[in-house]
């Protein structure tokens, strides 16, 4: 229990220097257990509020249980939820089938471009973790994008201490990572640790299936598993050698390297 | 790596290792692997991880088919370095976090690149980490890298050292080459006050002695590197020091007004009296205030992001240091520090940088560059001083900052005793503090210390003034040469300010000489600054809006600026320079003014100022629309 105290005491005060940085800030929420973790993180740093919008890139094809946790934790946390969404490209019907890559660049990347452009966020929050995938594990806290989105990962600010880069030049934005330094076991200790409450397509209900990984319905896949209950899903991640992400689409060849070079979270 | 021996890894990865699936987890550890680069690093992680069994099912066997598929021989090292660039120039470009758990410890350990272009890269790294495995190739001994990562672990705080000389097959896993290695490196750490707890004979490639004993090494009884990680200590000594709280934020979300932080050393509890520095506050600690704790904390301790509030409602900012009365942090504009320096552009003296200490960040100059310190031996550049400091150059340095900042010797305290300095947008040198220099308000501001935490206070503070008042209190000093009309614009000022309803009240320094100060000679400037300071603090401390000349003192503008400064702070001074020409203008006031013509036009600029500044209140009213808490 010390060490998620101490992952905890890490997060919030990364969450509290974006909050004094940046006028202009919301934090991506997109119901996954990692970014409702990091929703509870921000009511634990702002003791009960969360002083910034929560912002969903919906690409339309999310499982729908997922819209209605959503609703229902937004009315009950009060939180100020703001929905994206690429229209454009929905309307002129892109989907999975057109090419993951194509279709996440266009629902996910560009959607979240357009609503970061519709209302000038200078920060964004997120909860990707470094233990999830080999470029996440190169990240920085507090990481500049430029006006594009891109990453320019060659050559990557310093962070010395709790020092984090928090001033940049105008056009740039920030992408805050609090989450870097837990794992997915972390994850799921936390959310037993302090009972939060997350969406029941994590656990078996007797089909013997469950998701680890939560995205776009047509491109997550559940994966075998018995486990019903949190610390059934922890017994199993200690036991397993089966990366979080296997059952994401997106992972496959140099496609997230590629992706987050682009602005993919 | 040829296929025979990955197979051989492979056997070992299965047999050795007991299983680890159901200890549960005490405590975690920041690990960083350093070294030159080609040392080994990468390869001793992936071999650390194939050992333990750790590694995604069927990552090595993806790794090594797309090595085949470019014909290039697998390696351990493209486990982690994720970028396509990485593995096609087979160097690791910036710092990888990787994850395991071993024998009820959680680690993340850093991977950092040895190649001296990423050195930032490396520094990031190590800046995150508790403890460190630093790698020397025994074929190649220690080489500058080894040297220039060994100097700055001991400037990054990271005492828990583990040394590896790996590559010992190629060496015929001699102890001889062993025993020089580590007589020639260590004493190279003594220096640096740096003792390895561990000196280890290792193969990373051939699996010897890193986590499991070999047979190789028979003459070498000490543990496996795993085992060193498990015999480093997560425990803080943090805890056991006095109180250092830098301010982080201060909301007011709710009825509570909240002050937030992380503790850095020390811990405090409810009902402490506590300090804050530099601005001689105090207060009682009167709540720890917690989200989704069922029965309230009374105490929190160093590691802790907190939020506490107070008895009542003080002006303080983020930046101050909260401290126990007895063991206050030092307080000075100027310190004495050695530097890393990684900024594109070389350091320079008499250059605008912002020094950032803690949660406090204030403009700053090099005073001076003392010596530039060379990594390879240690010694001190023999050339006197030295106008600028380059990228990855180490520096002994003073910094002279515009406002005094709370800070600690990093002897005393790692936290609290060191900075980065930023440049532009950028961070681009860091440093730990070995000295205070006295700057010349040092004993002005003993004395406003002592003043100030003997002051007896009313029920009404200075908040609840600003509230009732539509302002905060202030001064503004008017400075400049002679026949500059200082006095005409201070008159004006003062008029248009109480015609708006505002308290203000000028105070000619004049005015002091012939009755408070009746016994005092010209010649004794200091003094009469010094007086003028006190008084300026009392109507501040009124909630007063007081406007002066620097007419009266014998001394140079900046010297009285600062001196009066000192003694009422920290209420905001804003100081509006008048000049005949434009060349007489001084970049370091908030405003100037070439003689003004149009003292009304003049006096409302500075109006508009103090608002922008959140002094005044937009307007004035039952409800402010300023914030005056921060």
């Amino acid at each position: 229990m010390k060490h998620l105290r101490q992952l905890e005491d890490q997060s919030v005060y990364i969450l509290r220097e974006a909050y004094k940085h940046f006028d202009n800030l919301g934090m991506l929420w997109s119901m996954g257990k990692d970014s409702t973790v990091l929703l509870w993180l921000a009511r634990k740093a702002f003791l009960g509020h969360v002083p910034f919008p929560l912002l969903h890139v919906d690409t339309s094809y999310k499982i729908p249980s997922m819209i209605e946790y959503r609703d229902r934790l937004a009315r009950e946390w009060r939180l100020d939820l703001v929905v994206g969404q690429n229209k454009k490209a929905l309307a002129e019907g892109m989907n999975h089938e057109r090419g993951r890559v194509e279709c996440c660049t266009a629902l996910k990347t560009n959607g979240l471009k357009l609503l970061l452009e519709e209302k000038g966020y200078t920060g964004i929050i997120l909860g990707v973790r470094a233990d999830e995938e080999g470029t996440r594990a190169k990240e920085r806290y507090f990481s500049p994008r430029d006006k594009n989105n891109d990453w320019d990962f060659r050559d990557q600010p310093p962070e010395l201490w709790d020092q984090f880069k928090t001033s940049f030049p105008p056009g740039t934005h920030i992408r805050v990572h609090p989450l870097l330094d837990w794992t997915e076991i972390n994850i799921w200790e936390y959310i037993k640790l302090e009972n939060i409450p997350f969406m029941d397509l994590y656990l078996n209900k007797g089909d013997g299936k469950r998701y680890r990984s939560l995205g776009c319905a047509p491109c997550t896949m559940p994966i075998e598993s018995t486990a019903s209950t949190v610390d059934e899903i922890i017994e199993e991640l200690r036991a397993t050698t089966v990366a979080e992400r296997s059952g994401r689409a997106q992972d496959e060849g140099r496609g997230m390297e590629l992706l987050r070079k682009d602005g993919y979270m | 790596m040829k296929a025979e021996e990955w197979s051989y890894c492979e056997k070992m990865a299965t047999c050795n290792i007991e299983s680890q699936e159901h200890v549960d987890i005490r405590d975690r550890m920041n690990i960083v692997i350093v070294g030159h680069v080609d040392h080994g690093k990468s390869t001793l992680l992936g071999r650390l991880y194939a050992d333990t069994g750790t590694l995604p099912e069927g990552k090595v066997e993806k790794i090594q088919a797309i090595c085949k598929q470019q014909g290039k021989e697998f390696e351990y090292a493209f486990l982690f370095d994720a970028f396509l660039e990485e593995q096609e120039q087979g160097i690791t470009i910036d710092t990888a976090r990787t994850f395991f758990r071993w024998a009820g410890r959680q680690y993340i350990i850093i991977d950092a690149p040895g190649h001296k272009e990423f050195l930032k890269n490396m520094i990031s790294g190590a800046a995150r980490a508790e403890s460190a495995l630093l790698i020397i190739d025994a074929l190649e001994g220690v080489r500058d890298q080894s040297k220039r990562h060994g100097l700055l672990l001991s400037m990054l705080g990271v005492k828990q050292v583990t040394v590896v000389v790996n590559k010992m097959d190629l060496v015929g896993y001699r102890q001889d080459t062993f025993d020089g290695i580590e007589k020639e490196y260590r004493e190279f750490l003594s220096q640096l006050n740096v003792t390895p707890q561990f000196v280890i004979p290792a193969s990373a490639k051939l699996g010897d002695n890193i986590a499991k004993v070999s047979s190789n090494l028979s003459w070498y009884t000490g543990p496996t590197v795993l085992d060193s990680l498990a015999k480093f200590s997560s425990e803080s000594e943090h805890e056991e020091q006095p109180l250092r709280f830098p301010l982080q934020d201060v909301y007011k979300f709710d009825a509570r007004r909240v002050l937030a932080g992380r503790i850095t050393a020390g811990s405090l509890k409810v009902g402490d009296q506590v300090i804050f520095s530099p601005s001689n506050k105090t207060a009682v600690v009167q709540t720890v205030e917690t989200f989704n704790i069922e029965s309230p904390p009374t105490q929190a301790h160093a590691g802790q992001s907190v939020g506490i509030t107070l008895d009542e409602q003080i002006f303080v900012e983020r930046g101050e240091i909260v401290s126990h009365e007895g063991s206050i942090p030092l307080v000075s504009t100027s310190f004495r520090a050695n530097l890393f320096w990684l900024g594109q552009r070389p350091l320079e003296m008499k250059k605008s940088y912002l020094v950032r200490l803690g949660t406090r960040e204030v403009e700053c100059q090099v005073a001076a560059i003392h010596r530039i310190v060379d990594a390879n031996d240690l010694s001190l550049d023999s050339q006197d001083t030295k106008a600028s400091v380059r990228r990855n150059e180490v520096a002994d340095i003073t910094i002279q900052a515009k406002a005094p900042i709370a800070f600690d010797l990093y002897t005393d305290f790692e936290t609290s005793g060191r900075f980065v300095l930023v440049d532009n947008y950028d961070v681009s040198g860091g440093g730990i503090i070995t000295e205070m220099v006295e700057d010349r308000e040092e004993n002005l501001r003993v004395e406003a210390r002592k003043r100030d935490f003997a002051w007896v206070q009313g029920d009404v503070n200075l908040a609840d003034r600003a509230k009732h008042y539509g302002h905060r209190a202030a001064l503004v000093l008017l400075a400049g040469p002679d026949t500059t009309s200082k006095t005409f614009l201070a008159k004006k000022l003062e008029s248009v300010l109480v015609a708006e309803g505002r308290h203000a009240y000028m105070l000619d320094a004049e005015n002091l000489r012939l009755g408070l100060d009746a016994d005092l000679s010209e010649e004794e400037a200091m003094e009469i600054v010094r007086r003028y300071g006190e008084v300026a603090r009392l109507l501040v401390d009124t909630g007063l809006l007081v406007i002066s000349t620097t007419n009266s003192f014998n001394l140079p503008a900046d010297q009285s600026i600062e001196a009066i400064r000192t003694l009422v702070y920290p209420a905001t001074v804003l100081t509006v320079h008048m000049g005949k020409k434009k060349d007489d203008l001084l970049s370091k006031s908030d405003l100037s003014f070439t003689g003004p013509e149009d003292f009304t036009a003049s006096a409302h600029e500075i109006l508009k100022t103090l608002k922008r500044k959140g002094i005044l209140a937009e307007a004035i009213g039952n409800q402010p629309a300023f914030q005056f808490s921060i």
